[in-house]
């Protein structure tokens, strides 16, 4: 799945507006991130950062352009398709509440491998890679086994990071995934995030109001400068 | 998929205190309905297999139904009785091949007292034209020297663990604690093999015992300071002046509403013969609608179970957001998170299904002796009937389609939050 020459996502005209919506709220002609490469992209709030990041994951469709992950265009497949290759080859961390409560830290972290087969394969012995990145993000033992509601916010943003990370997906999303926790630690987490991502050679879409944490990143992408309505509404 | 069915089953166990609530009322709304339905059909079994080879009931003027229920099934009084003159012009008509006399009245130990004639073991027949059998023991004679001898039905002599032999005392009126015939005790000399009607519940005496342990007794209590001790009874004429009912069987039966009609318009006194199958049914008539009534609210019992159902599951999903956006960012899709919810619908109410099954098995395993003491009313441990099935389909299909409601929810909120809960 995509040669190394391949962009890990690339899009091209792509335009999106919500139904009963006139304006879109998504514009982007050109944007590209190569694989391995960690982008910071700079957006506030309203910016249309969610609507973006579900255009990626392919749970909503744009009216026009193309979405290429890894050389596969989302937009020519089916429902089904894109929920499969989401599985396959995107990890996910979110601000807050990644991780299902009542399940453990460690089978959340396996989840990826039972909802693709891919990734179960891609991490060999899914288990032991649970346990690495366990051990690299800095999570003692004792705590792997406790229900995911009883970690601290911390621990619990560590956990999804594991999750996102375990089966080598070609593609991070990290959607403000700092913001729940104190300033100290944010940078240590982007400093964890960053060396995961590279470690198992995955592109990073690091997705933030906070400019300030944009310091470590390769690129540093303002949503205002890709994405045109917002730009005219200025 | 089965990756998400396993989740919804971990995530259904998380909510498990909520969920067992709703369980508990899915469970007692279908243990309602199925026993409604199961007594419905139990009791019109048993009611209809005390009965078989009796052509006419016959006695004292009074509503057919009402006959039926005192003559056949030992149950409330009569009002009236008949004189004996009748039953022996009755008993010796062309037509009649044979004719058992009935005396209700008395009771022991809140079983019905039955004085009765020998034929009584030689010609009722109950279910598929099945015989009284003899567990132990042989008839009450019919003679003077015989007259304090009793013959148990199998639910009497199990019940108190009676043997042949044993001395039993009777009780004047149905009241277990009425006054007693103690100074006359009966010798059992036969116990009857069950027959899941009536007979079960009943000893019979002849009827010369009836009207000996009466001889000292007027209007229903004993005469003060008259006492005839058992030995003398026999000096008396214990020829019985009246009974209760009459169950007649006849050498053919196309006779029979010529018969009716000669009863119907006796001259001696104001009678009333009723085919039993013809009063049965319109007992029926009557329980029907009881029965729909019942049938209705239990019914409607189990929706308001199901419709528990469905407000848990839907005001669960409020709460439930993050996780279904969990799922789709996992690589669910709207179609998972509808199927997920329905599969948590459909198990509970397969759940709460069986549940209600296995405690109608136990309720009956529990009740059933209660319920043939009491009611006369046989339950029996079987398989479901047609119609049990068909309830319990219809329950499930019911639970199904209540499912489809949270899972369309659920479909629209993973479709509208995709990845990101909006509140």
């Amino acid at each position: 799945m995509g040669s190394p020459g391949t962009p890990a996502i690339h899009l091209t005209q792509l335009r999106f507006h919500w139904p009963m919506q006139q304006r879109p709220c998504i514009d982007i002609p050109a944007f590209t991130v190569a694989q391995g490469e960690r982008v910071f992209l700079h957006g506030p709030s309203g910016s249309g950062k969610s609507t973006l990041l579900g255009l990626l994951g392919g749970v909503a469709t744009p009216q026009n352009g193309a979405i290429r992950l890894l050389g596969t265009d989302l937009t020519c497949l089916s429902s089904a398709g894109r929920n499969r290759f989401r599985a396959d080859h995107i990890g996910f961390i979110f601000q807050q509440f990644n991780l299902l409560p009542w399940l453990s830290a460690l089978d959340n972290v396996l989840l990826p491998g039972t909802f693709s087969a891919r990734r179960r394969q891609r991490a060999e012995d899914i288990r032991a890679q649970a346990h690495r990145l366990f051990t690299h993000l800095d999570l003692s033992p004792d705590l792997w086994n406790r229900p995911a509601s009883a970690l601290s916010v911390g621990q619990q943003q560590r956990v999804a990071a594991a999750r996102a990370l375990i089966g080598r997906p070609e593609i991070l999303i990290a959607d403000e995934p700092t913001s729940a926790l104190d300033a100290p630690r944010q940078q240590a987490f982007i400093d964890l995030l960053l060396a995961e991502a590279c470690a198992v050679d995955a592109a990073l879409l690091f997705v933030s109001h906070d400019v300030r944490l944009a310091t470590r990143f390769d690129r540093t992408v303002a949503l205002a400068d890709i994405n045109q309505p917002v730009k005219e509404l200025s | 998929m089965k990756a998400i069915m396993k989740l919804a089953l971990k995530s259904a166990w998380a909510r498990r205190l909520t969920l067992a609530i709703v369980l508990f009322s899915i469970v007692l709304s279908t243990t309602v309905l199925l026993a409604v339905e199961r007594v419905r059909t139990d009791a019109r079994a048993s009611f209809t297999q005390s009965v078989s080879g009796v052509d006419l009931v016959v006695g004292a003027r009074t509503s057919p139904v009402q006959l039926m229920l005192y003559s056949v099934f030992h149950t409330g009084n009569a009002t009236q009785n008949m004189g004996m003159d009748s039953f022996e012009s009755l008993a010796t008509h062309p037509e009649v091949a044979w004719a058992i006399p009935l005396s209700l009245g008395d009771s022991h130990r809140g079983f019905p007292v039955l004085g009765t004639s020998p034929v009584y073991f030689s010609h009722l027949r109950y279910g598929l034209q099945q015989p009284l059998v003899f567990a132990q023991g042989k008839p009450f004679g019919g003679t003077v020297d015989t007259v304090f001898e009793a013959v148990i039905g199998h639910r009497v002599a199990k019940e108190f663990g009676y043997a042949i032999g044993d001395r039993i005392t009777l009780s004047h009126g149905m009241e277990a604690l009425g006054p007693e015939h103690a100074d006359k005790p009966f010798r059992v000399v036969g116990i009857l093999a069950p027959t899941g009607t009536p007979v079960d519940r009943t000893v019979h005496v002849s009827l010369e015992a009836m009207t000996a342990i009466h001889l000292d007794w007027v209007g229903g209590a004993p005469l003060p300071g008259l006492k005839i001790p058992a030995e003398q009874v026999r000096k008396f004429d214990l020829r019985p002046r009246d009974i209760t009912a009459m169950l007649i069987g006849l050498k053919s039966r196309p006779a029979v509403f010529k018969l009716q009609r000669h009863i119907n318009s006796y001259r001696g006194e104001p009678l009333l013969a009723v085919m039993p199958g013809v009063a049965l049914g319109e007992l029926w008539q009557t329980l029907a609608m009881v029965e729909n009534i019942l049938l209705v609210i239990s019914s409607l019992v189990v929706i308001v179970g199901l419709a528990g159902l469905t407000a848990t599951l839907m005001a669960g999903l409020n709460e439930r957001r993050r996780e279904l956006a969990i799922l789709r960012a996992l690589g669910a899709g709207p179609r998972d998170v509808f199927l997920m919810l329905v599969a948590e619908g459909v198990t509970l109410t397969m759940l709460g299904l069986l549940l209600g099954y296995a405690l109608l098995t136990v309720g009956i395993a529990v009740l059933a002796t209660f319920a043939q003491s009491q009611f006369g009313v046989v339950l029996l441990q079987r398989f479901p009937t047609d119609n049990e099935w068909w309830l319990m389909s219809t329950i499930l299909l019911t639970g199904l389609s209540v499912s489809l409601l949270p899972g369309w929810r659920a479909w629209r909120i993973s479709l509208a939050d995709g990845l990101t809960p909006r509140y």
